[in-house]
């Protein structure tokens, strides 16, 4: 079976956008969108562990019986997730201060549960690595977009240069987080609307098109 | 007693797991179509959190710092807890089945709500668990960790159900489209996390 990468990329990052359509791993998106940066930071982190996860479980998808399968989906997450824990702890630890106790939340983080119990028990292990980066990069995307926006508006910076004075500290508070989310779902759902809308227009003219040219070798 | 209040304040109100920490938002937003559910979800979150902190705590503090294993703690930590689920599940079934029904639903997902993981990494953090409660670095012990799971679920609880509340209403109202469902719902919580700025000030 050929793997359709294209289908896996838009799939990850546009129509099921983990955190905009599927609305999965909301705490951490919540949580973090204060800076653009630290929606990079945790979009990596998510990423690895994502791909990790994903190779390995489609690497074992034979062997795990399927009774016990979510406990040892969540024993191979929370082993990726401690590896990343030391590594970072070692090589970055003002990094690892910053996402503090998001870290070891990846472990519960839904989006990798879900895709483990979705996609990767049933695929082979090269579509689950691409299917792991693409969904972590659709991740990182919207919360980085979202960090953004909010640290523009709450905080007058983009990844932590300073633009301006003027700031609407609403947008830094959790009331803003919750608001920023649902203006950003609502906004993807208006738009990938209007683009499925265009698609069926574009599809019911084809289709009048083919049934007028019908009509008219039938008059002939 | 001081230190009781100040445990009930912080952990309840200003820094409600929900709406100021951001833990435990997919049931906060799965389970809080109607009362009754928010009401049951966040009680049984509330029991596996205070049983939660009952057992990781010690674990963490008398097995793992001893044996200098700490990094084991993330799988060691969602093992107690998926096992604390299932025992509590046959408990329930085996013991009260009118209360299984009630609950039973729920349990499974609280395995997963990373309110749950997030008290037991939280109550381990000793500097940082002080200085939410005010206390000395030192004085931290078990007692005050089970009473930190105890009143923060009895915050998250709080929170659903005030959710669950509004949603009643706002489900009645004509919304945009493209608003409906999850957007809406942002918008509701942002509302209740602005009510508790009022705690924050205090």
């Amino acid at each position: 079976m050929k793997t359709n990468f294209k289908k896996i990329a838009t799939d990850g990052i546009l129509t099921n956008n983990p955190t905009l359509k599927l609305v999965l791993g909301t705490c951490p998106t919540l949580a973090l969108t204060t800076m653009a940066m630290n929606g990079v930071y945790m979009g990596l982190a998510v990423t690895f562990v994502l791909i990790c996860s994903n190779v390995i479980i489609s690497l074992l998808r034979k062997v795990i019986p399927n009774q016990v399968r979510i406990p040892a989906f969540v024993l191979i997450i929370a082993t990726f997730v401690t590896i990343l824990r030391i590594v970072m702890d070692k090589l970055l630890p003002d990094l690892y201060e910053s996402l503090g106790l998001y870290l070891p939340l990846i472990v519960v983080n839904c989006i990798i549960l879900a895709r483990a119990e979705s996609f990767a028990s049933k695929n082979g292990i090269i579509a689950s690595a691409a299917d792991g980066l693409f969904m972590g990069i659709g991740f990182a995307l919207a919360l980085t977009t979202m960090g953004a926006f909010r640290e523009i508006l709450g905080a007058g910076k983009i990844f932590g240069v300073e633009l301006w004075a003027f700031r609407i500290e609403f947008f830094s508070s959790s009331a803003g987080a919750f608001f920023t989310y649902g203006l950003f779902i609502a906004m993807f759902a208006f738009i990938s609307s209007l683009i499925s809308k265009k698609k069926a227009l574009k599809a019911a003219k084809a289709a009048k098109a083919t049934v007028a040219t019908e009509e008219v070798k039938e008059d002939k | 007693m001081a230190d009781f209040i100040m445990i009930v304040v912080s952990a309840m109100f200003i820094n409600n797991f929900v709406v100021v920490q951001f833990l435990g938002i997919c049931p906060f937003l799965g389970v809080s179509k109607d009362f009754k559910s928010a009401l049951g979800m966040g009680l049984a979150v509330t029991f596996v959190m205070a049983i939660t902190c009952l057992i990781t705590y010690p674990i963490y503090v008398y097995i793992l710092v001893p044996l200098k294993i700490e990094f084991m703690e993330i799988i060691i930590f969602i093992f107690v807890i998926a096992a604390i689920v299932q025992m509590i599940e046959m408990a329930l079934k085996k013991f009260s089945p009118t209360l299984y029904n009630a609950m039973g639903i729920y349990l499974p997902l609280i395995t997963t709500n990373c309110a749950v993981l997030g008290v037991a990494e939280l109550v381990i953090d000793h500097a940082q668990i002080a200085a939410l409660i005010g206390i000395a670095e030192g004085a931290m012990n078990m007692g005050y960790a089970v009473l930190y799971g105890i009143f923060a679920g009895l915050g998250f609880t709080l929170a659903i159900v005030v959710m669950s509340g509004l949603r009643e209403k706002v489900a009645r109202l004509p919304i945009a489209k493209p608003l409906r469902g999850f957007p809406i719902a942002m918008i509701t919580a942002c509302f209740i996390a602005m009510a508790f700025y009022v705690f924050a000030i205090i």
